[in-house]
């Protein structure tokens, strides 16, 4: 391995506004290696390697190119350097072929391209490392797999040496994900190097040369292949418990179920996960956790819960009725709460005033003469008693939401849905991308619910928060539940292996 | 900050006015009229004599209730560009009514008649509603297409089974008893279809901002998938603002027959569904904005008759105006960076 990387990352620092997406990051990667960045979803990979690309500026950290400074201002310039990064999403115009999209994205186009020439050096490229793609193909006919590996293409026929993929197998089948790691290692054979972004321990072990681990932002440690292990990424990736959010007592007695979910399965739509054979119950006074990395059913979860997707098989029983084909007005008004991720889009009109936002959850609460008119000074008093229960500072009635911070939102949410007769909270991590003091707000709130003996069921990726809230977290893995757990009797390196499906095939 | 997005407003309106009066001043003066002169008749006779401006208050009529055609669907988020369709269907549908009402007295039979135009507009609103509704058809597309579909259907009528026996080579229907005719202020021709439009305006604006079911209908504009999950039913909204905005525009289709034309046939509208489109986009489905710009529209309409006669400018001309507006209004966002850019080289 050479002595000097060919591209170095130093104190690398990214803030969005409320959180500090790369905290003093450390990178390199040589040339002939292949640099595995593994770590949860916000973890701070994707902001990494955009970081890299120039996509994102650094807010402060060097980037050095064969060990000299190289600020690079944008993707332009990061391709200039021979700097490639390849999307999640891809992009790519399925009408022209393959050697058309290849053509579209040479930076030095001629005002005429050989198609004879341009041919010779796709088929060149693709025989070299079995990429089994022909110029002539429209992309529209390829497998998604193949597009990949146009896009790959399209960086080697531009002369990168860097070549980055951000969650390259997300969008692949498992063999498809072989033929991949066969062509990254022809690659680093050929003396490319290669950086991929992962969740998944094993890819990471299998394919790289050198694996980084990101916690919350910051390199929790950095292995060679060779010394790595399942166990020490599994540490690595989810450390150890942190303080407690709030103090509480644990294994006090829980009430009647609240609800109870049997054997639900629904049907996959796109490339959302189907539940199978999803069996839970909420008792009164209780919180539930979800584990789970995201995208494994807890949105479908969720969702089933509120109504809004319908079980193909299985049964709904909510506070002893049975409410499996309930639509979500009636399962709200049966006392439902629901508090997602990203209010702007999932829970509030961003051009509503607070008040108008509070109104909606059940505007017939708050109309007058059947309708013809709203009750606003009812709603003005509710939400002012919700902020007051809820120990929250009011919000302004007439700001409009989109004006409001990540937090704030998150607050108004809160008083909504809790400022009514509820049974049950959903909260569908409710706490991403909030600061410490907000999400410590929903924490409480949180809690507050379960000693006033509702149900609670939290669905996060945080596990410090999941084990410091919850009665008990159910592990959920492709759409199924793999495991159930006491927080009190197990580790979060326990959880983290069940998360990422160690031991579990 | 807000000093700024002012400037830059005005700049932008500034810059609108420039353009739409500049390009149409060239238009003209190209085809060797005189702008100026066009102006001035325009203003001499719509709005300087009591005539004109009853004139221009005629037309405004249809233009506030196809204008709320639009309007009330944009509210819940959907483009209805339907309405020189649905506006046909209303006139359709009272007139059928107004043929075959047995002899009641008028007060019954006008409401009747309007009843029955808004019912054929606003069948004309609920089907791309439900096609929407149900996602299988974008309502921007199946709106305009069904524009094509209503004149045809009326022709049919009009040419086949309710045609006039005694002017029989006129496709047209015979004239509406007067029961049915909407009564018409003192001596002047403007008609009560005039203060149905503003009745509706008010009506709207208080079915918007004060009624829980106009908070819910905004709710499925600003944010269907929040109003999914919170239990507003989404697509009974989709299809109810959208045969609302449909009846609209079938009432001004029947006022229109039955306060101007008497009768039936496919001359019934210069596009006011179009226009009212358009004036809803100018006025941002403000009501108050839709009564003002209704007013200039209906000036640019009248302006383009009076036009035709003083200065032999062919009518299409006006249409040409009309587009020009839309188009310098579709370009507000570029128009917008450059009137950003001009506001900031002027602060520097």
């Amino acid at each position: 391995m050479d002595k000097s990387p060919v591209l170095r990352a130093e104190g690398i620092t990214k803030r969005f506004p409320g959180v500090v997406a790369n905290n003093r990051v450390n990178f390199d990667v040589h040339a002939g290696e292949i640099h595995a960045l593994l770590g949860e979803n916000g973890a701070g990979k994707s902001t990494l390697v955009k970081i890299l690309y120039g996509f994102y500026q650094p807010d402060s950290g060097t980037i050095s190119l064969d060990g000299r400074p190289t600020p690079i201002r944008s993707p332009r310039e990061a391709r200039g350097h021979g700097i490639g990064l390849v999307f999640q999403g891809f992009t790519l115009i399925p009408a022209l072929t393959v050697a058309e999209n290849v053509a579209l994205f040479l930076s030095k186009l001629d005002w005429y391209i050989s198609p004879k020439k341009l041919a010779a050096q796709i088929q060149e490229a693709s025989r070299r490392y079995g990429l089994e793609l022909e110029p002539k193909t429209p992309v529209w006919q390829l497998s998604v797999g193949q597009q990949q590996r146009v896009e790959l293409l399209k960086l080697l026929l531009t002369r990168a040496r860097v070549l980055i993929f951000d969650e390259p197998s997300k969008v692949l089948a498992p063999h498809e994900v072989d033929t991949l790691f066969g062509i990254f290692r022809d690659l680093r054979n050929d003396g490319y190097s290669l950086v991929f972004i992962t969740h998944k321990l094993r890819e990471a072990l299998t394919c790289a040369d050198r694996i980084t681990v990101l916690r919350q932002g910051q390199v929790a440690g950095s292995l060679n292949a060779q010394d790595a292990s399942e166990e020490k990424l599994v540490e690595l990736m989810f450390g150890e418990p942190l303080k407690e959010v709030a103090t509480r007592e644990r294994g006090s007695k829980f009430g009647k179920p609240i609800l109870e979910l049997v054997d639900i399965c629904t049907r996959a739509v796109g490339t959302t996960p189907a539940l199978r054979q999803v069996s839970l119950t909420v008792h009164e006074g209780e919180i539930v956790g979800v584990a789970g990395v995201s995208g494994n059913g807890q949105r479908e979860l969720g969702d089933v819960i509120l109504g809004l997707i319908k079980p193909t098989t299985g049964k709904k029983i909510f506070l002893s009725q049975e409410a499996t084909a309930w639509p979500p007005a009636r399962m709200i008004g049966q006392g439902v709460a629901f508090v997602p991720e990203d209010p702007l889009a999932m829970a509030v009109v961003p051009w509503f005033s607070v008040l108008e936002n509070v109104a909606l959850l059940s505007p017939k609460r708050f109309s007058l003469y059947g309708g013809l008119g709203m009750a606003w000074d009812k709603a003005r008093a509710v939400a002012r008693a919700g902020f007051e229960r809820l120990g929250l500072n009011p919000l302004p009635e007439r700001a409009r939401a989109a004006s409001l911070s990540g937090g704030n939102l998150q607050r108004l949410v809160l008083v909504r849905e809790l400022s009514r007769d509820y049974k049950l909270v959903v909260g569908l991590y409710p706490t991403r991308g909030l600061d410490v003091r907000s999400a410590n707000a929903v924490r409480q709130a949180f809690l507050q619910a379960r000693a006033a003996g509702k149900g609670v069921l939290l669905i996060s990726e945080d596990l410090s928060e999941l084990f410091a809230l919850s009665d008990r977290i159910v592990v959920m893995l492709r759409g199924q539940i793999v495991g159930e757990v006491r927080p009190d009797q197990t580790s979060l390196t326990e959880v983290g292996r069940m998360m990422v499906g160690v031991g579990h095939g | 900050m807000d000093k700024n997005r002012l400037a830059a407003g005005s700049f932008r309106l500034l810059l609108h006015v420039v353009l739409i009066v500049g390009v149409f001043a060239l238009f003209l003066w190209a085809n060797g009229k005189d702008p100026i002169q066009a102006v001035r008749d325009t203003v001499r006779i719509n709005l300087l004599q009591w005539r004109g401006l009853w004139g221009v208050m005629v037309r405004m009529a249809p233009l506030l209730l196809t204008a709320l055609a639009a309007a009330f669907p944009f509210r819940a988020g959907l483009i209805n560009v339907g309405g020189e369709g649905q506006f046909f269907l209303g006139a359709l549908l009272g007139t059928w009514a107004a043929l075959n009402v047995p002899g009641l007295p008028q007060w019954i039979t006008v409401p009747i008649v309007l009843l029955a135009g808004a019912v054929g507009g606003g069948l004309w609103g609920w089907i791309p509603g439900l096609l929407r509704a149900r996602g299988w058809v974008n309502e921007t597309i199946s709106t305009l297409l069904l524009n094509y579909l209503a004149p045809l259907i009326v022709g049919y009528f009009v040419f086949g089974p309710w045609r006039a026996p005694e002017l029989a080579i006129y496709p047209q229907t015979p004239e509406f008893p007067d029961v049915a005719r909407l009564p018409a202020l003192g001596t002047t021709r403007l008609h009560v279809g005039f203060f149905i439009g503003l009745l509706f305006l008010f009506a709207y604006w208080f079915f918007i901002h004060k009624t829980r079911w106009g908070l819910e209908m905004r709710s499925v504009g600003g944010n269907p998938e929040a109003s999914r999950r919170l239990g507003v039913p989404v697509s009974r909204w989709v299809v109810l603002a959208m045969v609302l905005g449909g009846a609209m525009a079938g009432l001004a289709g029947i006022a229109e027959v039955a306060a101007v034309h008497y009768r039936l046939k496919l001359a019934i509208s210069p596009g006011y569904g179009f226009m009212g489109f358009l004036v809803n986009w100018l006025a941002g489905s403000n009501p108050v904005g839709i009564v003002l710009m209704s007013f200039v529209v209906a000036l640019i309409a009248s302006g383009g008759f009076t036009l035709q006669i003083t200065q032999r400018i062919p009518y299409a001309a006006v249409n040409v105006l009309l587009a020009l507006i839309l188009f310098v209004v579709l370009a507000k966002p570029a128009s917008g960076i450059l009137a950003k850019s001009l506001a900031r080289r002027w602060k520097a």
